[in-house]
């Protein structure tokens, strides 16, 4: 019988498409002391890179996957355990898990549970995480989907329901964006609210996203607990008029990739896989036309075309803003347009895609506007 | 939504959904009602194969079975291009090609150019390739480089489920003809493939896998072969490239000079015979147009310049296969001048 206090880490499931997993460092060492939410191990997802933080708190006394080994999701990767636990023991745990490994017995890691309803004539697909009364929903950016939030919404799932939607015109929703009109994705997002039954929802908008959230916050502002805007557009006027356009336009993966590097401080994380899925996106029947009109929506020359700022300026919302120092697509200058309406967070060593950059601190900033809200 | 089906399957879905979505496109071939409609007979055959089963009962009158005589059809099916529909002609087995070449090279190819671009013929010539399933040497060649040598004719070699439904919804809405080779060996592999409809640009190249050693060009099923001696390779510390032209005609020069730029290295793995294929034309492409990145000859991996055989053991040898793409790229990365 395995002694209970020997504790496993697993290989996560960071997105609905994660299958395997590949440590490219550990960055603690076995034998040291490591304390919950410490970066443990960063993990190749094929998509992109993470920062796995460590569940448990207490000595790390094995690591059981190899740096470079495409490990399952659900399999073990280290062990922890209190110092006076014998060696022999941990051995066995060891071989144990490599023997469940190569069984091929892993138990089904429980990913979001996708799902489809209808608001207005249209499909809009979301995926859900965790259990609770509070809700959380989760709006991504322009050519983005509920997949952009894969390490944000398992930790905020806790002793939550978290929704990822996908907006119209995105993901697996319907691609009909109607008039692609500010209004016109607010309006989805509420009804979204009303299909699921949810009277009131802390709201999490990055980039158009965020403009999206701030609009259902001034619509409907009984309906918005808190919220939470990542590097969100409407506020300022600068923004990268080129990413937008060449992102609706390009074709191949060579016109598609130069501007992906923009989306990130580090522009390593915009991966060949990356651009290969958004092309997967782009090809979809319908897709081109509704960034069409999202560009449009969005750009007025090479000027921001939509104000977000008043729209937060109306409501008394509780709210949180995050923006990396780095972002090239809507520059951190854009912040001082929040003004005193809100507290804004400044990241260090982002770019544009804050919450896969850098996940905890739009974790952080949503736990903080959760609290207020 | 993505979900995982076969080869086969993307295949009928990208049909059948080109049909919902455009009453123009119609189906015809051998067997591909194969006696439905007649007392006693409930489902259709959907061709040798069984890739167009279910569609006669759904569109009736749009799935149309024709004689055994593939130069009567294939000469019907881009006359009813040239008037406005578009047909997807299902011509069972490439090497019968032989029979209609008439209306495919010196007509549907040149409609377009010779009135000046005012005609258009939007026809699919939808064609069943290569070996491996014991069908002999009138049944089993890779015959695409024949269709690649014709100006004005496209021609798409889909390597996997997802490739198949996105570059035959792209055929189907072309105006040019297209000869599309699906690979007989290929049916029963699956993969994700998007519920929705999409379209796959021709002359674009996927690049299956990132590698900075050997840059591997592979076509159609080679693909998989090719990936098959790419993970081999990465144990032994070698990092291929592996790059699907998708269509060898248009083909995506670019992809391939920028990846042989990078890498030295060219293999290039083709199913066909050795003189005058895909193999010949990207290595004279490379030569000609990256000759001072190249580190190393380039090798070729090609079936031999035989008949494909009917002795299982010799076919097998005949088509390539993993090792041998292994044994090339070996003998790049070890070339010293």
């Amino acid at each position: 019988m395995a002694d209970e206090r020997i504790k496993h880490v697993t290989m996560p499931k960071w997105g609905l498409s994660m299958k395997t997993g590949r440590i490219t460092e550990w960055l603690a060492e076995e034998g040291e002391t490591v304390s919950q939410g410490a970066d443990l191990a960063d993990i190749d997802t094929d998509k992109i890179v993470g920062t796995l933080e460590s569940p448990e708190e207490g000595v790390l006394r094995r690591i059981v996957a190899d740096v470079g080994a495409e490990i399952p999701v659900g399999a073990t990767i280290a062990l922890f355990a209190p110092p006076d636990v014998p060696d022999a023991e941990i051995d066995a745990e060891v071989a144990a898990a490599r023997e469940k490994l190569a069984s091929g017995e892993l138990e089904e890691v429980a990913g979001p549970t996708v799902a489809t309803v209808e608001v207005d004539g249209r499909p809009l697909a979301y995926a859900t995480l965790g259990d609770g009364e509070e809700v959380v929903v989760l709006v991504h950016g322009y050519g983005g989907d509920k997949n952009s939030w894969l390490f944000v919404q398992e930790k905020l799932a806790e002793g939550r329901t978290v929704h990822a939607l996908d907006l119209p015109g995105h993901g697996e929703s319907a691609k009909d964006v109607g008039d692609g009109g500010l209004d016109e994705l607010a309006r989805a997002v509420i009804g979204f609210l009303d299909t699921v039954g949810v009277p009131r929802a802390h709201l999490v908008g990055h980039s158009l996203g965020g403009a999206v959230v701030t609009a259902v916050a001034a619509a409907a502002p009984d309906r918005v607990r808190s919220l939470t805007l990542v590097a969100p557009a409407g506020f300022g006027t600068e923004v990268d008029g080129e990413y937008l356009r060449v992102f609706a336009s390009a074709a191949s993966r060579r016109e598609l990739k130069p501007q992906l590097g923009k989306l990130f401080a580090d522009e390593n994380l915009a991966t060949r896989q990356l651009a290969d899925d958004l092309l997967r996106y782009k090809r979809l029947d319908g897709v081109d036309a509704a960034l069409d009109k999202l560009v449009k929506t969005l750009l007025d020359g090479e000027t921001q075309a939509i104000d977000a700022a008043s729209l937060l300026g109306s409501t008394s919302v509780p709210t949180v803003v995050v923006w990396g120092r780095e972002d090239r697509v809507l520059p951190v200058a854009n912040a001082a347009a929040v003004g005193e309406r809100a507290e804004v967070r400044y990241v260090d060593g982002a770019g544009h895609m804050v919450h896969m950059e850098n996940p905890g601190a739009v974790r952080d900033a949503v736990e903080e506007a959760v609290r207020r809200g | 939504m993505a979900r995982t089906i076969s080869y086969r399957e993307a295949i009928n879905e990208a049909l059948a959904q080109e049909m919902e979505r455009d009453e123009r496109v119609i189906v015809m071939g051998e067997d591909n009602a194969g006696g439905a409609g007649s007392p006693g007979d409930e489902d259709a055959w959907g061709g040798v194969l069984g890739v167009t089963k279910g569609l006669y009962h759904r569109f009736p009158g749009r799935v149309l079975d024709t004689p055994i005589s593939e130069s009567a059809f294939i000469g019907a099916a881009i006359g009813a291009a040239t008037a406005g529909m578009r047909p997807v002609a299902e011509l069972m087995f490439i090497d019968f090609m032989g029979v209609c070449f008439d209306q495919i090279f010196n007509q549907a190819a040149k409609f377009r150019y010779m009135f000046g671009g005012k005609a258009v013929t939007p026809v699919v010539i939808r064609t069943m390739y290569g070996a491996g399933l014991r069908a002999a040497a009138q049944h089993s060649q890779a015959l695409y480089p024949v269709f690649t040598h014709i100006p004005g004719l496209k021609v798409a070699v889909p390597s996997s489920p997802y490739e198949a439904k996105g570059l035959l919804t792209q055929a189907i809405r072309d105006d040019d003809p297209v000869i599309f080779c699906e690979h007989k060996a290929l049916y029963d592999t699956t993969g994700e493939v998007p519920e929705e409809q999409y379209v796959i640009p021709f002359g674009e190249a996927n690049v299956v896998r990132d590698g900075g050693d050997v840059t591997v060009v592979a076509i159609g099923r080679m693909v998989s072969v090719a990936l098959a001696a790419a993970d081999e390779l990465a144990g032994a510390g070698v990092q291929c490239e592996v790059i699907d032209p998708r269509t060898t005609s248009p083909l995506d020069t670019d992809t391939i000079l920028e990846s042989v730029e990078s890498t030295g290295r060219l293999v290039v793995v083709d199913e066909s015979t050795p003189r005058c294929n895909l193999a010949t034309d990207i290595s004279a492409t490379v030569a000609q147009q990256a000759f001072g990145a190249l580190r190393a000859p380039i090798e070729m991996v090609t079936a031999p310049h035989t008949p494909v055989p009917f002795a299982g053991n010799l076919e097998d040898l005949y088509i390539p296969d993993a090792q041998r793409v292994v044994n090339a790229v070996k003998s790049v990365t070890s070339w010293e001048r």
